[in-house]
């Protein structure tokens, strides 16, 4: 049987683009509001989740030819790296550091390498989350 | 920080490994992993002249500076000589690897393990910190248990590594709480500090069950008796592994913390007679069992743990010098831990050249056992230099290195007899003896290596492979070691002033640096001294025994193996797995019913139990705000979805009424004013709905379990105490107060860490480690799914064992 998917179709491929924008402005939003990696993460996840919902697999691969093993790998990375990365500036472990910068274009901006650590919180759970599931609905 | 540098060396090569091993398929993975050690053994033999200044060098990196726990290195006189061990036998070794394993094995696994042992060994000698030593300390056990198990299809070879595993972590662990309780006396976990505050650590009550604890972890990684029973099954490992752990390097970490801990522990009796006491037998034992084997590699693994317990029950003696403080009588017995110090550099060289020459042996001819062995002399006359020259050195004779430091560690036993502490007055006599009959049987098994390898007939027939010399590749290792047993010989006093010097300054750190601490070696005294003639009497009475070794060899079958510690272990292991095997059946019957009841028990009795003997139950329903009407209608929904799910039919409905729980609650965080929490519910809700649907198909039907009324009853009953237990924790949380909030601190969230949202400064900042490690948790466990869900055994892949 064929499935008529149609609308659901239309609808993903706008709707995807919106919660793409959703995640990466709940993860840069996370150091004064609410949002953060780990809810960034996993509405990036939710989002590519929803398009291997709705298109299949090899579509969507042929769109983002990424192996999410390797993503997951590369958030653990980031994540142990700037951990680490702490320790050669003389400062403890996982010390993180902020400052105000001006950017062109942007003006004064507030940035840390908090959000480093962040960005491997996030490619951790986006990794991790798309494997999982990809794996389990996969069929046999 | 070049120091630091070198420990971090070996683990970046080591993760660049895999890119290496694909790129360069066709030369062989050895070449480029040879470059770390040589290149590390050139910078550091550049910090000798300094260090034989009396310069030491330090680095600090603040690690968790709260605890004390910073990564320091720290290299001086005694750390020295083993990161040139390490890397320099690491060299050779690795040079030897490379014509003795061939590009069809999987060397990206070999050598990514072996650089991740090289570069955890050089951390444990280069640390000053006590924990950042036990952690390369059991990432050395860890390392070694990949390379032991390194032909891992062998069941010999993985027995060996658990085995080998077992019994070193067991004694790490155990090293582990010695090294707490230093801390608790001593306040600092800085090898430098607790030294530097010696009165406070000697005057604890801890300080002899942190002794034992420490010597504890010692004994069992320089495999002393009775802990020794690993050693030989390690030797399932490839022979060059074989040669570099458990020659070189990590089997000498026990004795490295023993020489690292003496200034700490030494000078009192029990450290003395424990140190010095084990060592000695280990020594006999060690020699005395090496006579009986058959296959080489396990001779030389008996003869290795002798050779340990010769500079173990050294050191013991070296320490009674701190128990007299310094004085020009005292100092003779710090002879004894200078001949330790030279023994060990000695016996690097003579054993690393054995066991390479063993493994040529068995590369060529195909067999290690000596009964089939002989006649090699003329067949592989440069592996029978080797022999030679090795298995003399070991013996004690001249003119090789071996001889210098048994005649030392023969005068240091007669030495040790006329000083009247430690009530040594009366067993005293018993060092030389037993070191006497030791070495003779030393003399004997180095005989037998030396015999029935290359004298007497050939058996081709016995052999698989027709005997011919080696490859030069894996001779060039093996020959410059015994070049340096013969030049260690010729120039014992270069190595004497430069190296050994330092160290007895990091040993006896209280003591001035004078020329008696570092005697002046010489092959020849001018006279006939006790030494000598002891001596002279092993090599009549070991020729002796040697020639009659067939009529005493049956005494070793007096001793029945059924009570040798290995049979104990063997005992404990078996029996332990069947116990546990019976237990674990028990309650992992396959059933999740059961799994739930389990642990919803378990947490009721421990959290209601904890609630009933805290006395903690209060309700003030006084101070609590109005309760708003739609909160009623959410609870109502709540309760609705709940009810319904026990009496739902259908799967998708109970999923769904699952979410709508699980929205709700969101809605209460929202309406409480979590956005954070609230945020991560919606989410997370809506991705384990997805997930359930999709993986819908896989899932068979939902049917009626028929269960008897009893077990529903106990169900119910369950499930109510739970939903109790966590509405009466609801309730009394309110009133608690046993400990102050800790809330204050992290409202000044801004200052402290640059970020306005509270929630994400305690992720991100505040309590970032658990963060970085639930990441990595998160990171294993997709692991774990993917590979449960891919990785099925094939068929006809299941049997793996019967290969």
């Amino acid at each position: 049987m064929k499935v008529n998917d149609v609308i659901l179709k239309t609808v993903v491929k706008m709707i995807v683009f919106i919660i793409l924008t959703l995640g990466m402005y709940l993860f840069f939003a996370g150091h004064n509001a609410p949002g953060g990696g780990f809810i960034g993460g996993l509405v990036l996840g939710s989002a590519i989740v929803l398009l291997y919902l709705t298109y299949d697999i090899e579509t969507v691969h042929r769109g983002m030819p990424f192996d999410f093993k390797k993503v997951a790998a590369l958030g653990v990375l980031l994540a142990t790296g700037t951990a680490i990365a702490s320790l050669f500036f003389d400062v403890p472990f996982l010390t993180h550091i902020d400052g105000y910068f001006n950017i062109p274009f942007l003006g004064e901006k507030h940035l840390s390498t908090v959000t480093i650590f962040e960005a491997g919180v996030a490619l951790t759970v986006v990794g991790t989350l798309v494997t999982i599931i990809l794996n389990i609905s996969e069929d046999e | 920080m070049i120091v630091a540098f070198s420990i971090l060396l070996p683990f970046i090569a080591a993760a660049c490994i895999p890119f290496i091993y694909r790129r360069f398929k066709n030369i062989h993975l050895g070449w480029f992993v040879l470059v770390v050690p040589a290149l590390l053994f050139t910078v550091l033999a550049t910090y000798i002249p300094r260090i034989a200044n009396g310069e030491t060098f330090s680095k600090t990196f603040e690690w968790i500076p709260s605890f004390g726990i910073n990564i320091t290195t720290y290299l001086d006189g005694l750390s020295i000589i083993f990161s040139l061990l390490i890397t320099g036998v690491g060299s050779l070794v690795i040079l030897y690897s490379i014509f003795y394993l061939s590009t069809k094995e999987s060397l990206h696994h070999f050598y990514c393990y072996l650089l991740l042992f090289m570069g955890a060994m050089l951390g444990v000698v280069l640390s000053d910190n006590l924990m950042v030593l036990y952690v390369f300390w059991e990432l050395t056990s860890v390392s070694s248990f990949l390379l032991i198990a390194f032909w891992h299809h062998r069941k010999a070879s993985r027995a060996g590594a658990r085995k080998a595993m077992l019994i070193t972590v067991s004694g790490g662990v155990a090293m582990l709480a010695g090294f707490l309780m230093l801390y608790v006396v001593s306040g600092t976990f800085s090898i430098r500090e607790i030294i530097a505050n010696l009165d406070i650590v000697q005057s604890s009550n801890l300080f002899i069950p942190a002794m034992c604890l420490v010597l504890l972890g010692a004994f069992t990684k320089s495999a002393q008796f009775p802990f020794h029973i690993w050693l030989p099954d390690a030797m399932e490992a490839p022979t060059p592994v074989s040669a570099y752990l458990h020659s070189a390097t990590m089997v000498k970490a026990g004795i490295y913390l023993v020489a690292r801990m003496t200034p700490i522990f030494g000078g009192h009796e029990v450290w003395f007679w424990a140190v010095s006491g084990v060592g000695i037998v280990t020594l006999f034992w060690g020699s005395f069992n090496a006579v009986r084997q058959f296959d080489l590699k396990a001779l030389l693994a008996y003869s290795t743990i002798s050779q340990l317990g010769l500079i173990m029950s050294l050191f013991g003696l070296g320490s009674a010098a701190l128990h007299l403080g310094y004085s020009t009588q005292s100092v003779i017995y710090t002879q004894a831990t200078f001949a330790a110090l030279f023994h060990l550099i000695n016996h690097s060289t003579f054993k690393g050249a054995l066991f390479m020459m063993v493994g040529i042996v068995d590369h060529e001819v195909g067999t290690r056992d000596i009964r089939r062995l002989g006649g090699l002399m003329s067949l592989m006359p440069f592996t029978f230099t080797i022999a030679v020259i090795g298995s003399f050195s070991m013996a004690g004779l001249p003119p090789f290195n071996g001889f210098l430091s048994k005649e030392m560690f023969f005068m240091a036993t007669v030495k040790i007899t006329q000083l009247d502490i430690f009530s040594l007055d009366s067993v005293g006599l018993l060092f030389p003896i037993v070191a006497w009959i030791a070495s003779v049987f030393t003399f004997i098994y180095c005989v037998i290596i030396v015999m029935r390898t290359f004298f007497g007939k050939i058996q081709p027939d016995r052999l698989e492979k027709p005997p011919h010399e080696a490859p030069i590749g894996m001779l060039i290792p093996p020959y410059i070691l015994i070049g340096l047993v013969v030049g260690i010989f010729m120039f014992p006093n270069i190595l004497g002033h430069y190296i050994l010097r330092p160290a007895m300054a990091s040993i006896y750190p209280t003591f001035p640096s004078t020329d008696e601490m570092t005697p002046h070696i010489s092959a020849w005294h001018g006279y006939i001294n006790t030494e000598l003639i002891m001596t002279i009497g092993v090599v009549i009475v070991g020729v002796f025994l040697y020639r009659t070794l067939k009529k005493w060899r049956p005494m070793y079958q007096i001793f029945p193996q059924k009570y040798s510690f290995n049979s104990i272990y063997e005992r404990v292991i078996s029996s332990s797995e069947y116990r546990s095997d019976q237990v674990t059946k028990r309650y992992m019957n396959g059933n999740l019913t059961y799994y739930f009841i389990y642990i919803y028990v378990f947490f009721v009795v421990v959290l209601a139990g904890y609630m009933v003997y805290a006395d903690v139950f209060s309700w003030d329903p006084s101070k609590d705000s109005v309760i708003e009407p739609y909160e009623l209608i959410l609870v109502f929904v709540m309760i609705f979805a709940t009810l319904a799910i026990l009496f739902a039919k259908q799967r998708i409905t109970i999923v769904l009424l699952n979410g709508v729980l699980g929205y709700s609650v969101a809605f209460f965080f929202v309406v409480f004013r979590a956005p954070d929490l609230a945020l991560t519910q919606l989410v997370v809700e809506s991705i384990t709905t997805a997930l359930f649907l999709l993986s819908f198909k896989f899932l068979p039907k939902l049917t009626k379990e028929k269960v008897s009324k009893t077990f529903k009853f106990t169900k119910i009953t369950i499930s109510i105490a739970v939903g109790a237990t966590v509405t009466f924790i609801g309730l009394a949380v309110m009133n608690y107060d046993e400990f102050e909030p800790i809330s204050a601190y992290f409202e000044d969230s801004y200052n402290l860490a640059g970020g306005k949202n509270i929630v994400n400064t305690i992720l991100g900042d505040f309590r970032a480690f658990d963060t970085m490690l639930e990441v990595v948790v998160l990171f294993i466990a997709g692991l774990g799914v993917y590979t449960l869900i891919k990785l099925k055994a094939k068929k006809g892949d299941a049997d793996v064992e019967s290969k």
